[in-house]
């Protein structure tokens, strides 16, 4: 069974004098426990909003809606009363964000975060709390960990505190850790870092990670399953090796066929997506990707496209999905023997076309 | 790719693009100050603002002329109404809405001519101290943003100029220019203007060094463009929504300070012109008698400012780039 | 403006040759001082924020400027410009050298060099509308006889880069990322300009829409024959738009070679490292690679560390001249690189080791050059 199951999961905001809007729209996945499920998607797609209303952080104020299910465990978790959230908030489910420094409090010391945590969810306190938060920023990596707890967020680089605010989401031993884009602010070789810690900790804790990030490259290399978002819906649901190898909704295409790849050759023409995110349809009228789609078929408009569901762990939101066959185009191997370190490329897999014929870019 | 060709895709492209906007199309564009405009005309709390300033620039502009009495008509003392030694001073009646003040004028009268006082005191002062801090802190502040360090010596020296004004209390400072230039309607202005020079200044300083180091300064000068021009037109312009609501909540203060300087007696030495301060302080010896005669300038001023108080708190909120979307 | 001579070939090639080159670039230093005290301020330290780069960027080609935050690549970007004046070194733009040249001369030089910056909506005015934006640089160049030729010039421009002319009276706020990328392209490029240094241009954009720029800059060089300085973090999407890659660690270039040839034969242990690092969009791939995990953080360009720079993260350091022999680039095959073991470690005599975490302290980094004083709140009277 799930350990987290969301369903239909709906955030409107409604303000005066601003237009409605539907962040979130009807947005259903899954999390098995000790599963990696990354939430894919460009800004607006409403992946953090999405993760704010599991962990009932967004404002409880009139003209904020949510509405569907998130069953944690057998528990809703957008019906719970405050208390009882707080409770499970940091002891079963922890969020790391995406800025370190602002989640982290300027005026008290790290050793005071990490116990803070450990006092209110397992009871410790005094010398107990402190010899196991000295653990937990040990566990994380952080050097020299009884003199750093009693240092301040800003005596820290970014990587470590990046790693502090892990030390604080893991001490409880959470099921489940929902990750807001945890590497965006730092650069590639701290991310390299900061990635390989999340892994290690999924792996030996067992700890369930939702990962929500904008990057692809990430994702291939961490998630179970992933969820790829468009307009605040989940648009394609596939396991890791089938979405990249075989996606089918035609946004996941255009997505994989944008990013400039590191084994890619100089100067292949990217096919990007035509248009920006701010040109969607209303879901209700029909596929949100529509106006940017270059396999659109006259039955896109007209009314939200069905789920399909192929075989299990796969499922795509589109009436004309790109057929399995024409994946997208793996990077034509530029003759470039593989580097001795750094990886190869896939190197002796021919390039598959079909798809990008398509699509042309919409740059002149 | 054929020249053809490719003006074919090309132009496919553009009908494209103009498609994806074309509900954008029809408009013509939304400058920032259009869009902040629209958004104060669905602030309440702007409407209020701006209805009670309205009636204020009504009453004070128009009201003069259609007062019933004279405001320096002593018509209560004339009539034998009004015996203010006795403590006679009759209120409110059909034919003297107000009552009378202590010298038997009519109260409603004074108050209404007075409005055209306390406007010209406030707007002027702000005025004043508007334009002389507007200078300061814009040498300063495009010195230290964009004048290199020539620039942020000049910068230095200004500034310490203007931390001496604030080291002043501000009442003290206008007392003692007004106690410098003699008493007067001018000094008062000029008092109530310098204080606020210093505000002034720092703000406009800063919003202008923050601007400086913006990308958009640092591409104008990648054009080319000179840093004169830089300054003028682009840091400058930027740089001037905060100062804008300031001097709006300034009016607010301009009133009461210069109501508070004509109640210490700075103030135009002529009390036959009625002005709400001066009203205020003629009051003061009959506060026992009839407080509403203290009470109905001192709505009157707080009223107003309330109004450009508001209106100054609904423009920073409109103006705030934090937010725009 | 015709310059195909040096864009035909489409193959990469190895550093050009002096003489086809249009910016040379030569040990390039810009320290920041670090000020503290109240009344008179005491230079107490410098931020090496560029310290001794050569490089050369040959004409109609883009080089590519790739290194962490911190890692000097800017402001090597605005120096060359002269946006930030450098501490020493030399700039020399087609022949001229820039470092030298009065300042109204080197204004009127800034038509031929242009930048596009990381942030479309920070770098425009948003008091202007977009042809205003543009008309901006023709006038403060004198281009175009009257308002109806600038128009047209505008227009042309707009067109370029993909954009209908209605955006003409249309302000920045009211487009999209990738629209407003474009009109930063467009102001950089009505001037007619042969240099454009674009400071992570496609870093701010949507996934989607970053593809578009990149293709859009691919084409304007091949139309136009432009020189590109491309300033970015992300590796992959410089070794795509770029013919030459440098990579940039603390304030020094590690190491320059062909982009292919970065990628199929590093040679410096940061470069490997760097790659390393970066994720691939294909899970065959991220699970067979070798990651090289750097040790610890970037340490403080105002105390760098003495020898070689990344000695004290490398993997592959060696007790002998690391920590005390600065490496000079030296020319291995196509690339240039500065590691005192780089055939060594090529050639597979020299192994990997453990290397442990130093600490690094942001407050060493100092303050920021220019730090600015916020503007302090109003106090209110009586």
């Amino acid at each position: 069974m799930a350990l987290l199951e969301v369903e239909e999961l709906s955030v409107t905001f409604r303000q005066r004098g601003r237009r409605t809007v539907r962040a979130v729209d009807g947005v259903s996945f899954s999390v098995d426990a000790g599963e990696v499920v990354g939430l894919v998607g460009e800004s607006g797609c409403g992946k953090s909003v999405t993760s704010l209303a599991i962990m009932g952080l967004l404002p409880r104020q009139a003209g904020v809606t949510v509405e569907g299910r998130a069953d944690f465990d057998g528990t809703d978790l957008l019906r719970v009363d405050r208390r009882t959230m707080r409770d499970i908030r940091g002891r079963d489910i922890a969020m790391i964000f995406q800025d370190p420094l602002s989640s982290l409090n300027p005026v008290l010391p790290i050793g005071r975060q990490v116990t803070e945590v450990l006092a209110r969810h397992r009871g410790l306190s005094g010398e107990a709390a402190r010899r196991e938060a000295a653990e937990l920023l040990d566990r994380v990596g952080i050097p020299d960990p009884t003199r750093r707890l009693r240092e301040y967020p800003h005596q820290l680089s970014g990587g470590m505190r990046q790693r502090a605010l892990i030390a604080i989401a893991v001490a409880c031993r959470p099921r489940l850790l929902i990750a807001d884009e945890p590497t965006t602010a730092l650069d590639v070789t701290i991310q390299a870092q900061i990635l390989e810690l999340l892994k290690e900790l999924v792996r030996d804790s067992g700890t369930a990670l939702i990962m929500i990030t904008h990057d692809l490259g990430v994702v291939a290399g961490m998630c179970d399953t992933v969820n790829v978002l468009y307009a605040g819906r989940v648009v394609e649901t596939a396991r890791r090796r089938p979405l990249f190898t075989e996606p089918r909704h035609p946004y996941t295409v255009g997505l994989l066929n944008s990013i400039p790849r590191l084994d890619g050759g100089r100067g292949e023409r990217l096919s990007p997506i035509p248009g920006s995110v701010r040109d969607v349809l209303p879901w209700a009228d029909g596929c949100a990707f529509a106006p940017r789609c270059s396999r659109q078929v006259p039955s896109c408009v007209g009314g939200p496209p069905a789920l399909v569901l192929t075989h299990t762990d796969r499922s795509y939101r589109c009436v004309n999905p790109v057929p399995p066959a024409a994946g997208p185009a793996t990077p034509a191997d530029s003759g470039t023997a593989p580097a001795p370190t750094a990886g190869g490329s896939a190197a002796g897999e021919t390039r598959t076309t079909a798809v990008p014929a398509a699509r042309e870019e919409e740059s002149a | 790719m054929s020249m053809t060709e490719r003006a074919r895709r090309k132009a496919e492209k553009l009908d494209r693009l103009g498609e994806l906007a074309a509900a954008r199309d029809d408009e013509r564009g939304v400058s920032l100050w259009q869009e902040a405009f629209r958004r104060l005309r669905r602030n309440p709390a702007a409407i209020v603002g701006a209805v009670i300033l309205g009636i204020f620039l009504v009453v004070a502009v128009l009201g003069p002329f259609f007062v019933p009495y004279g405001p320096t008509d002593t018509i209560g003392i004339r009539e034998g109404l009004v015996k203010s030694g006795q403590g006679i001073i009759p209120g409110p009646s059909a034919d003297h809405w107000l009552g009378f003040d202590h010298q038997g004028r009519d109260e409603f009268s004074r108050l209404v001519v007075g409005a055209r006082q306390t406007l010209l005191v406030g707007v002027v002062s702000t005025l004043i101290g508007l334009a002389v801090g507007a200078v300061i802190g814009g040498v300063a502040g495009a010195a230290a943003g964009l004048g290199g360090r020539w620039g942020r010596w000049v910068d230095g020296i200004l500034m310490r100029v203007i931390d001496m004004m604030l080291a002043l209390p501000s009442l003290l400072l206008a007392v003692s220019i007004a106690a410098l230039l003699g008493a007067g309607l001018d000094t008062v202005m000029i008092a109530v203007g310098l204080v606020s020079v210093p505000v002034f200044a720092r703000l406009l300083r800063g919003s202008m060094i923050a601007q400086s180091s913006s990308d958009y300064v640092l591409a104008a000068i990648s054009l080319g463009v000179r840093r004169s021009k830089v300054a003028l037109s682009h840091v400058l312009p930027n740089s001037l929504a905060p100062v804008i609501v300031q001097a709006t909540l300034t009016l607010a203060t301009a009133i009461i300070e210069a109501a508070a300087l004509s109640f210490l007696g700075l103030g135009n030495p002529d009390t036959a012109v009625p002005e709400w301060g001066v009203m205020l302080a003629d009051a003061q010896p009959y506060l026992g008698i009839r407080p509403a005669l203290a009470i109905y300038p001192a709505v009157a001023i707080i009223v107003t400012a309330l109004g450009f108080t508001l209106l100054g708190e609904a423009m920073r909120e409109a103006l705030d780039p934090k937010l725009r979307k | 403006m015709t310059r195909e001579a040096a864009v035909t070939d489409g193959a990469a090639t190895a550093v050009p040759v002096r003489g086809d080159s249009l910016v040379e670039v030569r040990d390039l230093k810009v320290h920041f001082p670090i000020t503290r005290g109240i009344l008179f301020d005491r230079v107490v330290g410098h931020v090496k924020a560029v310290d001794g780069v050569d490089l050369t960027i040959p004409r109609g080609r883009t080089y590519g400027l790739v290194g962490e935050s911190g890692c000097g690549k800017s402001t090597l970007g605005r120096a060359i410009l002269r946006l930030t004046r450098p501490t020493s070194g030399t700039v020399v733009f087609d022949g001229i050298e820039l470092t030298g040249l009065p300042a109204d001369r080197m204004r009127a030089m800034r038509r031929r060099m242009q930048m596009i910056f990381q942030d479309p909506m920070s770098s425009l005015d948003p008091r202007q509308n977009v042809e205003s934006i543009l008309i901006e640089g023709l006038q403060a160049h004198g281009i175009g006889a009257d308002r109806a030729a600038r128009r047209k010039l505008i227009t042309r421009t707009l067109d370029a880069v993909g954009l209908p002319t209605w955006a003409l009276s249309r302000y920045p706020h009211e487009f999209s990322g990738g629209q407003r990328q474009r009109i930063g392209i467009a102001r950089a490029l009505v001037l007619g300009p042969d240099l454009i240094v674009a400071d992570e241009p496609v870093s701010a954009l949507d996934v989607s829409v970053q593809a578009q720029v990149i293709n859009l800059l691919d084409e304007l060089q091949e139309e136009l024959g432009l020189t590109y300085l491309v300033i970015a973090h992300d590796l992959a999407v410089v070794r795509h738009i770029s013919d030459v890659v440098g990579v940039m660690y603390l304030g020094t270039l590690v190491e320059e070679a062909p982009s292919d040839r970065l990628y199929s034969q590093p040679l410096h242990p940061y470069t490997r490292a760097l790659m390393s690092a970066v994720p691939v969009p294909d899970p065959d791939v991220e699970d067979r690679r070798e990651r090289i995990l750097l040790a610890g953080d970037l340490p403080s360009p105002a105390n760098p560390p003495t020898g070689c720079r990344f000695h004290t993260r490398c993997p592959w350091a060696q007790p002998t001249r690391c920590p005390d022999e600065r490496p000079e680039l030296r020319t291995i095959g196509a690339s240039r690189v500065a590691c005192h073991w780089a055939e060594r470690i090529a050639s597979g005599e020299l192994r990997r080791h453990e290397v442990t975490a130093q600490l690094v302290r942001p407050e060493d980094a100092g303050d920021t050059p220019g730090t600015l004083a916020t503007p302090s709140e109003p106090g209110s009277f009586v």
